[in-house]
């Protein structure tokens, strides 16, 4: 019979919530950097010269089709023989925006190339720039057509970041990974950090449904601003 | 149903998954069903040379396998080798995935509290190893210095007890993760099995590794499920014919290049 003990997992609750917070703190840096770097990949893939164009998708194919648990070990473990060395933190940081900068920069993608010819054509006909019709006619639009989708990719990069705790970075799968290490509660403690994780997944889908059209690009989608 | 939406549903989904672990119960001894059933399955290391690893044919092989092998040879049993790491080996054995634990497991009160422990089977030490060049000679010194560990060893349990506040503790998940972030120079200082430093020197004679600070002399035990004394006496005895008939000094010699000497029971 296995007896239950939650007590003694809740009782370290500031290793618990120090993790927790370090797992925001790597998804809120990666989610700005990687849609960053997705944005300007989709832009490289839709309208960049070729050379431009065949890196943009090296990249976004190759971190596809990898696993994430590699892509971190290569950073933290490969990257020192060839003299950069990373903390565990930036090496997980790099990792996530990577990793999502390569989805963000396919979903992106699908928006832009969702864009009606007839907006193009009247942005230009109002003397425009290229520079200006993007940022200003295409992106804003695009990110409004695909945000669910990208705020599903960057909860998907969030719960991603559990591995994270093998290359030491202090999150909160290392923090249930310790205590279990200590008093043996392993079911306890991962049901603990799958309720955190799960919180955190619930709470950052709502944050970012709530952001997006505030910030990025307006209130009703498709007129753009 | 998106989670969004629905996080009760999700809720509700978990606290029903806690129901399902809470329910199996088991046998009283192990013991019955291995003779029944003439097999047993033991956990082993595979990431923790000399004691386990695996070798080029791709088999578990070292100290901790061929005791394995030894005791079920004893128990009339075919052995179903079980792979675990130092951080997995106590819940394979708490949730009767294997029937003992044999991986170079130290025994602390707070092991003792969830699983027992047979006699000691072969001897053990932990330390402190770095660089030559650097000064180390007291924990006090740990201080500044960023340490790999493998979590849940006896050596991070050691570790963490002496290490000075200003000490920066690197938890990897087994020991081939931790001996990677020391030979590529993501921590200074590793605390580790004197068996998986001897070979990580052996192979990397370019880190100028030593030995630097005693973490715990700990001999290794095996691991039975909590208040199955049936099993834990019967492999005492077959550990103390071991030992009388020369065979685990055997396995020393072969494995670690020297005889068990004195091993408590």
């Amino acid at each position: 019979m296995v007896q239950l003990d939650f007590a003694a997992v809740l009782a370290d609750w500031p290793l618990l919530l120090r993790g927790a917070a370090l797992t925001l703190a790597l998804t809120a840096i990666a989610t700005v950097l990687g849609v960053g770097v997705g944005i300007a990949c989709a832009r490289a893939r839709t309208h960049g010269p070729a050379a431009v164009r065949a890196l943009a998708s090296a990249y976004v194919e190759l971190v596809r089709n990898t696993p994430f648990i590699v892509q971190l070990f290569f950073i933290f473990f490969g990257l020192p023989s060839l003299g950069l060395r990373l903390s565990s933190e930036a090496a997980s940081v790099i990792a996530m925006t990577l990793n999502l900068g390569a989805y963000a920069a396919e979903i992106v993608r699908a928006g832009i190339d969702a864009t009606p010819r007839g907006q193009l054509e009247a942005a230009r006909s109002l003397a425009m720039t290229e520079r200006q019709v993007f940022l200003r006619v295409v992106l804003p639009p695009s990110l409004g057509r695909v945000w669910p989708a990208l705020v599903s990719q960057i909860v998907i990069v969030m719960l991603g970041s559990a591995v994270c705790g093998q290359i030491a970075a202090q999150e909160l799968s290392y923090s249930a990974n310790l205590i279990m290490s200590r008093n043996f509660r392993s079911f306890e403690a991962n049901f603990v950090a799958a309720g955190l994780y799960l919180a955190m997944a619930v709470l950052l889908r709502q944050a970012l449904a709530w952001a997006g059209p505030r910030w990025l690009f307006g209130r009703v989608a498709p007129r753009g601003r | 149903m998106s989670l969004q939406r629905r996080p009760l549903f999700a809720l509700a989904l978990l606290a029903g998954l806690g129901l399902l672990g809470a329910a199996p119960a088991f046998a009283d001894s192990a013991l019955d069903t291995i003779l029944a059933k003439r097999t047993i399955a033991i956990a082993i290391p595979t990431d923790f040379p000399p004691y386990g690893f695996v070798g080029t044919d791709m088999a578990p092989q070292g100290l901790d396998v061929d005791m394995a092998r030894l005791v079920a040879a004893r128990l009339g049993a075919a052995v179903e080798l079980v792979p675990v790491t130092s951080a997995n080996r106590i819940a394979y054995l708490q949730t009767h995935k294997a029937d003992l634990v044999i991986s170079t497991l130290g025994k602390n009160p707070e092991r003792e509290k969830v699983i027992d422990f047979t006699a000691a089977y072969s001897p053990f030490f932990q330390a402190v190893f770095a660089p030559r060049a650097m000064a180390l000679k007291s924990p006090a010194e740990l201080a500044g210095k960023t340490i790999g560990v493998t979590r849940g060893a006896i050596e991070d349990l050691e570790l963490t007890k002496i290490a000075p506040a200003g000490a920066d503790i690197k938890r990897f998940e087994d020991n081939n993760a931790t001996v990677s972030a020391f030979v590529s120079g993501q921590v200074q200082v590793i605390a580790t099995g004197a068996s998986v430093a001897g070979n990580m020197m052996a192979r990397n004679p370019q880190l100028g590794a030593e030995f630097k600070l005693l973490l715990k002399d700990s001999p290794n035990f095996i691991g039975v499920a909590k208040g199955d004394d049936k099993l834990r006496l019967k492999v005492n005895e077959i550990i103390a014919s071991a030992k009388a008939g020369g065979e685990i000094d055997k396995l020393c010699v072969k494995w670690l290049g020297r005889p068990a000497g004195d091993l408590p029971n």
